[in-house]
Parts: structure tokens; sequence; C-alpha cells
């Protein structure tokens, strides 16, 4: 786990405010930041010449249903340099149900965040084109949510026009 | 707004006229429109919708519209249990369902700290394989065929049909196999099967390079996909391209190599890697893949071990079904399992194979009960079509049809 030691050493020297919340499960990496931060966290990591992580393979939610920061936004970032992933988490609260997008970033990011939000609601400040990704426009509700129901809701998709 | 329009929705409208585009037309015709491809196109490989705003015959902005064929996979998959999502799967990327299974169980082994034993493992190696075999033919097939040569598909998909019947032989199904179980396979290789696995790579080779005289000696096939969709090498990193579309714009990237898994570390291949990044780069890699996966297939057959293809682990791993009727403890197991299921510790893992399409992978998060609490699938597919608008921009139309079927997108995949 050299990768990781030099990962948490480089963040914690360059953000010495910031307190991460480390994770190790599997010999998976996981950072737990303040969703204040993430576009210069994201951005550092991806431009230190030691760590390059390049490669954004996943933007994704979890909803916990009842907790108090009701969601958590993922990314598993990749770096081709060290053979190494890292995931980053920040925590959303539904009462201010937004993040700032990391498109500047990586490019990938964009249908990634848009997926998110598409399923989970969860708006990205500074999003080029935050449309629905899957879903139609007209749709109102956001199907992961643990209060959407199995089944759908009966009437929520218009039928198409003759 | 123009009367055909009336189906596209006002806002993709929108996105489509804000992109910004740096292209530019000599001699102007002055008719800019905007054309509706899809989703029914013979050449969109499904259900893929694309809007392309047009200046004469080139395309200034494209911008595709998925989800025409969400099913949801990941809601249905926090709704029941872990073996219960492994039908599930084959209908993710449709060409390749063995390699889904791989992939599942894989991540779900992963969660739940099990290790497989390794006559699984090497039988999970061989079909995965084939899986990537079947789905490059697939692809060069079509793509071919987009582009006007049709005698190819015809061929690689006779291919296809030989490695259908093997599918038949080791799981009794041809198409949705759901072959793989958590804690190894479902059933053991039977030696018919594998005799005819040998018998088919052997005369795969000679057919191959057929198949291959047929389309790089076409000088309309060539002449039209060569130098087209160029995506350079830090675009490809930047637009999350994976498997042989990164590799073909010159990454050297192959999750087989660079964090091996099942025993893909005792194997000799090589990563094929081109660095054009144009359709027909993307063409010559998939044909090299299909090489180094013969080699690979045919290594595996030699290394195979003798021995068990489950794991013996009765409280996480099924028992197999005759056991079931005739033995108690197992009745016992078996319910347990079915009904609440297999419980892996509280977690989170993410973990990726190099499918046939580039990578695979699988977010799970386990609150330690019988289903999964989130389940994020990595799908490959997604993230290719996300570099269309780029790959297209400044091209003809005739050419979006051969850039659609060189990244070879599945919808099944991509819209999930």
């Amino acid at each position: 786990m050299e990768t990781a030691e030099l990962v948490l050493q480089k963040l914690k020297n360059e953000f010495t405010s910031i307190d991460f919340e480390v994770s190790d499960f599997r010999n998976e990496l996981t950072l737990k930041l303040p969703k204040e931060n993430i576009v210069e966290i994201c951005s550092f990591i991806k431009t230190d010449s030691e760590l390059e992580f390049v490669y954004c393979e996943d933007i994704t939610a979890v909803d916990w249903a009842k907790r108090t920061n009701r969601f958590t936004v993922v990314y598993h970032i990749y770096s081709f340099k060290n053979n190494f992933r890292i995931r980053l988490k920040a925590d959303v609260d539904e009462s201010d149900c937004n993040i700032d997008s990391v498109c500047s970033v990586w490019k990938a990011a964009n249908w990634q965040e848009r997926e998110t939000y598409d399923m989970y609601g969860i708006k990205f400040n500074n999003h080029p084109d935050l449309r629905r990704m899957y879903m139609p426009e007209e749709f109102e509700y956001h199907p992961l949510r643990k209060d959407f129901p199995l089944m759908g809701i009966p009437g929520s998709i218009p039928l198409p026009k003759k | 707004m123009d009367k055909d329009l009336k189906d596209v929705h006002p806002k993709i409208i929108q996105a489509l006229l804000d992109t910004e585009t740096d292209i530019t037309v000599e001699d102007a015709l002055e008719n800019e429109m905007v054309l509706n491809m899809g989703p029914q196109h013979p050449a969109t490989h499904g259900v893929l919708r694309l809007v392309l705003r047009l200046d004469g015959e080139t395309i200034v902005a494209c911008v595709p519209d998925l989800g025409y064929l969400h099913r949801g996979y990941e809601k249905l998959a926090e709704n029941m249990s872990y073996y219960e999502f492994i039908p599930h799967t084959d209908r993710l990327d449709y060409i390749s369902p063995m390699a889904n299974n791989v992939a599942w169980v894989l991540a779900v082994e992963k969660l739940a700290g099990l290790e497989v034993p390794e006559r699984a493992q090497y039988i999970r190696m061989m079909v995965a394989e084939l899986a990537r075999i079947t789905s490059h033919l697939v692809a060069i097939g079509s793509f071919a065929m987009d582009v006007g040569a049709m005698t190819v598909f015809l061929w690689t998909l006779r291919e296809r049909e030989k490695v259908m019947d093997i599918w038949d032989m080791l799981c009794g199904a041809r198409f949705t196999n759901s072959y793989t179980r958590i804690g190894g396979v479902a059933n053991d290789a039977p030696p018919e099967a594998l005799s005819r696995i040998k018998w088919f790579i052997e005369q795969f080779e000679e057919n191959l390079v057929e198949c291959e005289k047929l389309i790089n000696t076409n000088r309309i096939f060539v002449d039209r996909v060569d130098g087209i969709g160029v995506i350079s090498k830090e675009d490809a990193i930047s637009l999350g391209f994976s498997g042989p579309n990164l590799r073909a714009s010159g990454v050297e990237y192959d999750i087989r190599r660079a964090q091996p898994y099942l025993q893909y570390d005792q194997i000799d291949f090589n990563v094929p890697t081109l660095t054009e990044g144009d359709c027909l780069a993307r063409y010559f890699l998939r044909v090299e893949e299909m090489k180094e996966s013969t080699k690979i297939v045919k290594q595996v057959l030699q290394k195979m071990p003798e021995g068990e293809t489950i794991l013996n682990k009765p409280k996480k791993v099924l028992p197999h079904k005759t056991e079931i009727y005739t033995k108690m403890e197992e009745l016992i197991h078996d319910f347990m399992i079915v009904n609440f299921g297999i419980n892996p510790p509280v977690g989170e893992i993410y973990h990726a194979i190099e499918g046939s399409k580039g990578e695979l992978g699988f977010y799970i998060v386990s609150k330690g009960e019988g289903h999964p609490w989130k389940c994020k699938i990595r799908s490959p597919s997604f993230n290719n079509i996300q570099s269309l608008p780029t790959l297209v921009k400044g091209q003809m139309v005739s050419d979006v049809v051969a850039i659609i079927g060189s990244i070879d997108p599945i919808m099944g995949e991509a819209d999930k």
C-alpha cells in the first residue's frame, strides 16, 4: 500500500485544513471529504506530477434513506502512472441537494454526473449541460431514490400523443 | 420550429444549438439543418439516437439521446439477492453475456471474501476470452456491413455460431448463459465441450485470416474508415474511453495486465496497442485482440487443473440442485441462501474486469443484508458513446455510421 500512503501524505500536506476520513476495505482506499472542496481536490490529484489521477472511471451516488446527510456522491478515479484506484466520497444533504461539478477536471464526468442527477436528483453546479440522461424530461421523480417504489408510479410517464 | 422535429424534445434542440463548435464550412450553402438519426436506424446498433446539426453534409454538432432501453437494472439489483442478479447481467452486454457473468460474480466474491477453486477460475477465463472473440466478431462483421461490405458479416457470424454451440454444451443455453455462480461455475466443463473448444480454436485462426483478407483488401472499406473519427490519446483518456477503443489511441492499458484477476498473471499474452486512434485502427486492434484471445484459450486448455469447480462453503455457496432433493443439510442451506441471501460483510467494493467492450465494473455497497444496498454498473459502452460528439464533429453524415460501428456500442449496456 505504498501508493496509498503517498496519496494520503500529498493530500494532507496540500490541504492542511481539511479533515479527511480515511477508510480501507479489501485494499481499496476511500477518502471522505467535504463537498465544498471537491473541485480543488480533484484538480490537485489530477495535475500533481506524482499522482496523475487522469482517468475518471465512474461517478455515482448512494442514497442512505434515513440518514442526516442523505446522499453520498462517489467518485472512482484511476491513475495510470501509479496503477492505483482511489475512491472519493462527499456527503450531500437533501435540503441542500447540490455539489460542484468536476466536468472542468475530467470531461468524462459530464454524462456520469448527468446520470447521477437523473437517478438521484442531486444538482451539479456549473455543469455545462445538466439534462436527464435516461428518463424523459417530463418525468418528475428520481428513480434510484429509496422512496421511489420498485414497480414505478402509474401514470408518471405520459403515453405518446397520437 | 420545423414540423418534422416535433418529436425531438426542445431541450435536446437547445443543447444542440448551445454546443460550442469550431467547425466552419468553406462556401457554406447556408442551409444549416437538424437531422434526427435513430432510435430505429439499421446502423445505430440498437436504440441509439443522435440529433445532428449539419451544414450541408458536414456535422457541426451532435447530441446523443439515450434511455430507450433503460430497464432500471440498478434499481432491480437493490431489490434482489446477489444470486438472483446473475441472469440479469446476461442482458447488459447481450453480445457477450459470459463476460458479464464473470464480472458480477468476481465483484460479489471480492465483497464476500471468497476464494474460488483454481479449475473454476480457469474455466471462467476460458469463457471470458471466448466471449471476447464472439463480441469482436460481431463488432467487425457489423462494422463492415455498416460501411457496405456484406460478406464479412456472414463469415464472422458463422464463426460466432460455433461458439454458440459450445455455450450450449457448457451450460445448456446459447445466448443468455448465466453460467457462473458465486463461488465457482454452474457445472464442470464436460470433456466434449473442451475438445470442441480445442477444435474451434484450431480452425478459427485460419478462418480469421480469411475474414481479414476479405476486409483488408477491400478498398472501399479501407478508404471509408482510414483517418475517420480520430481521437487523440489525451482526449481518449479524458473522455473515459476504455478497452479496445482506448488501446487504439495509444494507451497501453488492459486490466488483465494492470490488475490481474482470475489467473491472468499465469498466462502469456500481449496487449496490442496502436497509435492512430481512427476507425481503421480500432478495427485492426479488435482483430489483434482476437488472436491474443485464442492464444489465451490455448494456454488455459493446457494449464487447466483437475478438481472442484465450486467452492465448498455451504453458508455462502448454493448446493447443486440434485443434492437438494436428497440431502437434508443441503436443503436447509439452499432454503437459507435463497430466502435470506449470502449476507456479505458491511462495506463497499469496486471491481472491474476487462470486458469485451472495455472496463466493466461493479460498485456494490453492502449493509450486511442479503441484497445489495446499492449496485452501480460501470458500463464501457456508456462511456464510449459519450465521445461520439467529439468523434463525429467535422465529419460527413455518411461517416457517422462508420464511427458508431467502430466504437462498437451495445445499448443494453449503455442504457442499463
